[in-house]
């Protein structure tokens, strides 16, 4: 991807925030060689045979780093592909994206892995893989996390179906710390929530639809850290969506657990009761939960026990959700809505500075799953910068969403803050203006 | 932050802008007004059922030609054949499909299926389905009205309207009237028809049964709804007792012992002298006779069981001369 031949491009007059380098002022930044050459006040970076790209009135950040995203391929090329994909995470920002491993066959070998990762899958952002934990994400056997390390895995999972037993769990800890790459959980015990297609609540009880507690989520969490705890392994729960596992998640942190936490942009914006009359885009997993969990994760985001935004962004095809709502099934797209709803909920509504918004978008995450040189525009840093407009209002219709699949509950909302552009080692790989839609 | 149209999502009361005029896919959406006039409606067919045969030959012109398919995902068999009676006195024409002998098993959408019988030319679809919110999927593609016969564990809407039905035969009026419902409220579509019709129509609604067929999330279904685990203490005041069928076949991952169900919820000779002597006791079906509910209560003086089975019919011939726009 990188591309050395091309010219430099130096981008001006923009305001870079910089967390992990605490840099937030006027600054031109000069891209050479896939990498960050340069970063100095305006006007002083002399670049004589640079393309410019003139960033005044806008946002320039390091680019945005996606830890939770199904990319469908292998063998889900209908829902999505991994070109159609990383076109949807360039449209939103996202110069990384870290695709899970719940595959047609499941990523749990590394040829499989490397597949994923091959240029002729026309990735158009960095592609990560977070591979499996147990072959075939059953539970039973662990896969060789040495080898898929090597072959480019950042971590290990068996995201939606979540390793219950605690011996299989124990052993991911240990073969992972010795990799230094985090086990990341879906939380829920699926024990408890067999039949069930959204959270347990006033309206899934008036829907007559089996609800899924808090408790089934909060259990799990609640057991893994008691494992992280015991191992010293590095715990990230992914898509945190209960007050209560999130309490559970606060008091780990200070006990010194080594535990992090992800949240999704609906389950800081959304509640239950807007599955409605049984709306299937409003239908994943966790399952919207109720005001005062939604308010937590507020909450959790605001005061920083929440490390990361990530999207879960899950494709469906439309006769897959044109169903039974128990029939169709969980997950929505969000690589194109995330940076415009974390800046309209958290940075308008609840004044939380930009600062703290890159951080959860790029630097952390960077930290999270260990991609050194990204989320940071430190010299010799990878080129890989997101310019956003952080007061621009737009509306966001589905019609013009480049993912394959269009299930999302955000379509025709209105939003303040877009992506300008979208750079991956100094090429630009998507511009608002230039955008064909 | 959220479009106009994303606004209407979430709001109760309020049926999707795209349901075709004349469905009756739940309870919940309709008003105290829309249920008076079903209620109105039926009580004049009823009548001119039993006026004359003459009479009862003339409803034939009501929907006379007019197609109705019946699309049964779910075996049922007074459901289906009081809706059939009910379209057939009005002058319809019945279709019965089932899920077994149809496309459905090859696995086609319901979607799918529902364009299938609309293009045949059915112009009314009376629909039962495990799913909850299936008629409200199909309705939302369709252009014909859909009518729900069940579905899942949600709404049973023309139960509810014959229960109310056959207590307003009984009782002066539903505004005051106190309605005990006992069993399995969790796993019920009548019970949450019931709630919801009976709460709009200001009656007191009390739910009964062990935590596990009624967890207490069940008073949040409709205003004024109140639970009560003891039976006995619940007869005394209650005005309706309707017993509902314990779904043995969903109780095999709850906690609950059929012995200990029968001794403290099955309602007994013994049980009703705790109860008022003008207390009606009704039950939608299937009964399992002594399971919820004796021999003797069921064929009892107080029971009104078998009269809901036949006020079925000129209740759901309301219903279809609604869906179908017929005059009167
Ligand atoms: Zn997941």
């Amino acid at each position: 991807m990188t591309n050395q031949q091309e010219r430099p491009l130096l981008i001006r007059g923009g305001h870079v925030i910089d967390p992990a380098a605490n840099t937030d002022a006027k600054m031109d930044v000069l891209l050479r060689d896939g990498r960050v050459a340069e970063i100095a006040p305006s006007g002083t970076i002399v670049a004589k045979y640079a393309e410019v790209f003139d960033a005044t009135g806008l946002t320039v950040a390091p680019g945005l780093i996606d830890i939770h995203v199904h990319l469908r391929q292998p063998g889900q090329e209908y829902k999505e592909t991994i070109a159609t994909g990383t076109a949807a995470a360039a449209a939103g920002g996202f110069t990384s994206v870290c695709c899970m491993p719940n595959t047609v066959p499941v990523n749990d070998n590394p040829e499989i892995n490397a597949w994923i990762q091959a240029p002729e899958r026309g990735a158009i952002v960095n592609v990560f893989p977070i591979a499996a934990a147990t072959v075939g994400s059953m539970g039973v056997r662990l896969t060789d996390f040495a080898a898929l390390k090597n072959s480019g895995a950042v971590g290990f999972t068996d995201d939606g179906k979540p390793i219950l037993h605690d011996d299989i769990m124990r052993a991911s800890f240990q073969a992972a710390t010795k990799l230094g790459v985090p086990v990341i959980q879906h939380a829920e015990d699926t024990r408890l929530t067999g039949g069930c297609s959204m959270n347990l609540g006033p309206t899934s009880f008036r829907l007559g639809l089996r609800g899924m507690s808090i408790e089934a989520e909060s259990g799990i969490v609640e057991r893994d850290i008691r494992l992280a705890r015991e191992t010293g392994g590095h715990l990230h729960v992914a898509h945190l969506s209960t007050k209560k596992a999130l309490d559970t998640v606060r008091r780990a942190k200070q006990d010194g657990v080594h535990v992090t936490c992800e949240v999704t942009p609906h389950h800081f914006t959304l509640i239950d009761e807007y599955v409605g009359e049984y709306d299937t885009n409003f239908k994943m997993n966790p399952p919207l939960r109720g005001t005062a969990d939604r308010d937590a994760m507020l909450e959790g985001l605001l005061e920083g026990s929440i490390d990361a935004v990530a999207t879960d962004h899950a494709p469906h095809a439309l006769h897959e959700k044109q169903q039974e709502f128990d029939r169709a099934p969980m997950g929505i797209t969000g690589l194109e809505t995330a940076l415009a709803i974390t800046l309209q909920v958290l940075h308008h509504h609840r004044k939380v500075p930009l600062k703290q918004i890159i951080e959860l978008l790029s630097s952390n995450p960077a930290k999270l799953v260990g991609l050194k040189g990204r989320g940071t525009l430190s010299p010799g840093a990878h080129a890989d910068v997101t310019i956003f407009d952080p007061n621009k209002k737009w509306k966001f219709e589905t019609q013009d969403s480049r993912s394959k699949s269009k299930n999302t509950p955000f379509d025709g909302w209105d939003f303040t803050g877009a992506v300008t552009a979208t750079i991956v080692s100094g090429k630009v790989v998507y511009h608002r203006d230039r955008a064909n839609r | 932050m959220r479009s106009s149209k994303s606004k209407q999502r979430g709001r109760k009361q309020k049926p999707a802008p795209s349901i075709p005029t004349g469905s009756l896919l739940a309870i919940e959406s309709f008003s105290p007004e829309e249920i008076s006039s079903l209620l109105k409606q039926s009580a004049a067919m009823q009548s001119q059922l039993e006026k004359s045969p003459a009479s009862r030959r003339q409803l034939t012109n009501t929907l006379a030609g007019r197609r109705v398919a019946l699309l049964f995902y779910e075996a049922s068999t007074r459901t289906r054949v009081s809706f059939e009676f009910a379209a057939k006195n009005l002058g319809a024409v019945t279709t019965v499909v089932h899920a077994a002998a149809s496309s459905i098993e090859k696995g086609e959408s319901l979607v799918d299926t529902g364009y299938t019988i609309e293009a045949t030319g059915a112009e009314a679809i009376v629909m039962r389905h495990p799913s909850s919110g299936a008629a409200q999927l199909m309705a939302h593609y369709l252009k014909v009205p859909v009518i729900n016969a069940g579905d899942g564990m949600h709404e049973h809407p023309t139960q509810a309207l014959l229960d109310a039905y056959t207590m307003l035969r009984h009782k002066k009026s539903l505004r005051g009237l106190r309605v005990l419902i006992v069993g399995d409220i969790f796993h019920s579509r009548v019970a949450r028809s019931n709630a919801q019709l009976l709460s709009k129509m200001g009656a007191h609604v009390t739910l009964c049964g062990p935590n596990e067929l009624l967890p207490e999330l069940a008073a949040t279904l409709a205003p004024g709804i109140e639970l009560q685990r003891d039976i006995d203490a619940a007869l005394k005041t209650a005005d309706v007792i309707m017993m509902l069928r314990v779904q043995k076949e969903r109780l095999s991952g709850l906690n609950l012992n059929i012995e200990d169900y029968i001794r403290d919820y099955q309602l007994t000779q013994d049980r009703m002298r705790n109860a008022k002597p003008d207390a009606i006791v009704m039950h939608p079906g299937p009964m399992i006779r002594g399971m919820e509910i004796t021999a003797e209560v069921a064929d009892g003086p107080q029971s009104v069981i078998v009269e809901q089975v036949a006020n079925g019919v000129p209740v759901r011939m309301a219903v279809l001369a609604r869906a179908l726009g017929a005059r009167k």
